[in-house]
């Protein structure tokens, strides 16, 4: 817990310095978050990843809190990874899914935060079908929250474990060519890592089909190309976004053949980008239809490590949001 | 039942129909109506009442567009509540939308919502009957027979008559009881599933957003349609640039076109929009463009009237998910206020154009009786303060709704009272001088 001790450590007149919190009292936005704000988070998070890596992966940092994982909306990796989160920070942790909900019976999220409410948790981790659903659970409740995803509009922990992942293979995020390639318009991942890399000095490409793209894309400091090879020539990273069979639904295209010829990221194509390129996925993958198997299995493929460093970020995120001061209650 | 006979002294009295735009007296006589209007009107018995200088007597106000939610949706609004509202905003007649439910489909509805209006004894109520039995789009409704019962127009408001034969068998057929159809324009293809307009704020949000063509290709098809059965065709709400050029493209041609436009599309954009869904309407706040085309459309003409789409609806349903929310704000007690600051005293229109917009233009559209102060007309009058600043407070208002995007706004220009038929059904205490607009009614 060195870094992170560090990170919150009282300053002479035992007050806590100013850059060892987050001024946002909830996690709803990636653009609610400074440049210093994520360079925080990321550094905390790699005291957190050491925690992971002991043979007894528990610290007592949050002892005592509890968090509540509010998932309306179908998720695995994501709350699983929250979850052990909490578990290595020693808090309660309490699971609500959807399907096992009240609000299966017709209870409105306003009403299901004040029933929380009156169980005090300190926060509560939101996945929701609905964009903005997290805005609204905060102005309900007086829970910190951390958006989990919400709709087509975020997912800020997705946006900073990848950034997380691209420091520890790049060191640096100036100059970086990240090319985000697949189901733009419908991506929450691709919303906040467009505001979270921006911010850091990235240089974002975005790449899907036209049917795909993002209105009002020139307000997003981010360049824009229906050309893969174009996304791809001399990227650092190269990011996937996954491509929902139902899509073809809407007219977006039509079908997984054609857009695999046309967007699916193979070998050979990404012969074009650097050759220290790395290949990330949020997850879940396509095979076959954004990713080649042979790139998503091969060497320059981080997308485990995603997974790995989730629960590192997720833990700096809750531990840096909690307000709790790491000495408090210590026996 | 007779009263007292008043003449209005020292108003500023903008009638447009008759050419009025002036210091005159109004003299309203026993039965309601008014007798005459002129300077300096001798008082024959008649009580004088001295509008404070500075005040401008209108003919009544007219909405055309609201939701008065009964029968079904009492919830959300009553027609009680609803013409108390519009008295306050400074209506004097509202015509309420047949999205009731059930729909306002049949005389049965018409003649409730006509014996609820008469027993509230406020605004005027002018229903609009459906287009389509239960407003599904399939079947025409018995339009004569609804005509009969008081119905002025017919629509299927909320959703589109997007069947284009329905919508030209519509327009034949009640040309011949010189009725327009109000059409909601929108295609539905393209508007399923979005809840806000697309564009730069829609995707930042994560909101689906559908474009102003959405709207725009049924005021196209529509204008088409007028011009080949001589139907007369009003767009309702009208929002995007696109829809405009197709109204003045209609009426440049001789075409039985008209248009609407609310307050809010004439003064938000989807810039303004967050994750609060008393920013969640339909058709959507759009882009500025459109918003300056609106105001453009408004200033010269093409545009034919200002309408709220008053949508109540109950705090619990707006307390949601954007997605979920259901789409609407009210408007009756915050229009003109609206207009006369953001139209009026910013140099849009003047004050006449802007009477225009809100009386004689809605009755011509509708064929109702108002819009004018002409002797013999009943005496329906909104009474304006145009330079008292207001504050808008949700909390305050008539209506048993509170969703509106305009609570707090600070605006200048005020409704001072409301006369229907003669008498005086709203006084706004607020405003400093409008006590003493009141008489008796004895």
């Amino acid at each position: 817990m060195n870094v992170a001790r560090d990170a919150r450590q009282p300053a002479a007149g035992g007050q806590v310095q100013p850059a060892a919190r987050l001024r946002s009292k909830h996690l709803l936005s990636a653009g609610d978050l400074s440049r210093e704000e994520i360079l925080l988070i990321l550094d905390s998070a790699e005291a957190m990843k050491e925690v992971g890596a002991r043979r007894i992966k528990k610290v007592p940092t949050l002892r005592g809190a509890t968090v509540v994982n509010l998932f309306l909306e179908p998720s695995t990796r994501t709350r699983t990874s929250f979850e052990i989160a909490e578990k290595r920070l020693s808090a309660d942790t309490l699971n609500i899914a959807g399907g096992t909900s009240s609000l299966l019976k017709g209870e409105t999220l306003v009403d299901t935060a004040r029933t929380l409410e009156a169980m005090a948790p300190d926060m509560v981790v939101l996945r929701h079908a609905a964009s903005g659903a997290c805005h609204l659970l905060a102005g309900a409740c007086d829970a910190r929250v951390i958006n989990a995803g919400d709709g087509m509009h975020e997912h800020p922990t997705q946006a900073l474990l990848d950034a997380f992942t691209i420091r520890e293979h790049k060191t640096r995020f100036e100059g970086l060519k990240v090319a985000i390639v697949g189901d733009l318009l419908h991506s929450r991942v691709l919303r906040s890592n467009m505001l979270l890399l921006s911010a850091l000095g990235a240089d974002v490409w975005i790449c899907g089909p036209r049917t795909l793209m993002l209105p009002g894309v020139e307000r997003f400091g981010v360049r824009a190309t229906t050309s893969l090879d174009r996304a791809l020539e001399d990227a650092d990273v190269v990011m996937l976004l996954r491509v929902q069979a139902e899509r073809m639904q809407g007219h977006f295209f039509p079908s997984r053949r054609e857009y695999f010829a046309t967007f699916g990221l193979t070998a050979e194509r990404l012969r074009r980008a650097r050759p220290d390129v790395i290949v990330m996925h949020p997850g879940p993958m396509n095979r076959g239809v954004e990713i080649a198997s042979d790139v998503a299995d091969g060497p320059v493929s981080v997308i485990l490590e995603q997974v790995a460093n989730g629960v590192a970020v997720r833990m700096a995120v809750l531990y840096l949001l909690a307000g709790f001061d790491a000495n408090e209650g210590a026996e | 039942m007779t009263m007292q006979a008043v003449v209005l002294k020292g108003g500023q009295v903008v009638d447009p129909a008759q050419g009025i735009n002036g210091v005159v007296d109004v003299r309203i006589d026993e039965r309601g109506r008014v007798a005459a209007v002129g300077a300096d009107l001798p008082l024959d018995g008649a009580a004088p009442v001295e509008v404070p200088p500075g005040f401008v007597v209108c003919p009544g106000f007219i909405d055309m567009h609201v939701h008065f939610r009964e029968p079904g949706q009492e919830h959300k609004e009553t027609i009680a509540s609803g013409v108390a509202s519009a008295v306050a905003g400074g209506f004097t007649a509202a015509a309420c939308m047949p999205n009731t439910d059930p729909v306002n489909d049949h005389v049965g509805v018409t003649e409730e919502i006509v014996r609820k209006a008469a027993d509230a004894e406020l605004a005027r109520v002018y229903p609009i009957g459906a287009v389509s039995v239960g407003s599904q789009g399939e079947r025409m409704t018995e339009i004569r027979a609804l005509r009969e019962a008081g119905c002025v127009g017919i629509s299927d408001d909320g959703h589109p008559v997007a069947d284009a034969l329905l919508m030209r068998r519509a327009l034949e057929y009640v040309s011949m009881f010189g009725m327009p159809v109000i059409n909601h324009c929108e295609e539905p293809s393209l508007a399923a599933g979005c809840v806000v307009h697309e564009g730069y704020r829609a995707t930042a949000l994560g909101l689906r957003g559908q474009p102003g063509e959405t709207e725009s290709i049924m005021v196209e098809r529509d204008v088409s349609l007028s011009g080949l059965t001589g139907g007369a065709v009003h767009v309702a709400h009208m929002s995007a640039g696109e829809s405009l050029r197709a109204v003045r493209s209609g009426k440049e041609r001789g075409i039985a076109v008209t248009c609407e436009v609310t307050p809010h599309h004439f003064i938000l954009t989807d810039e303004d929009l967050r994750y609060d869904t008393n920013f969640k309407m339909n058709p959507p706040l759009r882009a500025a463009a459109d918003r300056d085309a609106m105001l453009e459309g408004l200033a010269d003409g093409s545009i034919d009237a200002i309408a709220t789409d008053h949508a109540p609806h109950h705090a619990d349903e707006k307390a949601v998910e954007f997605d979920r929310a259901p789409f609407g704000i009210i408007g009756l007690e915050t229009a003109v206020s609206l207009s006369l600051d953001r139209l009026v005293h910013r140099d849009v229109l003047s004050m006449r154009r802007l009477v225009e917009l809100y009386a004689p233009n809605p009755a011509r559209i509708l064929g109702v009786e108002g819009g004018t102060l002409k002797p013999g007309a009943a005496a329906d009058i909104t009474i304006l303060a145009p330079d008292t600043e207001v504050e808008v407070a949700a909390d305050r208002f008539r209506s048993r709704a509170r969703n509106t995007p305009f609570d707090g706004w600070r605006l200048r220009g005020a409704v001072a009272a409301t006369v229907v038929g003669g008498r005086v059904v709203y006084i706004n205490e607020t405003v400093p001088g409008a006590a003493a607009l009141a008489w008796p009614a004895r």
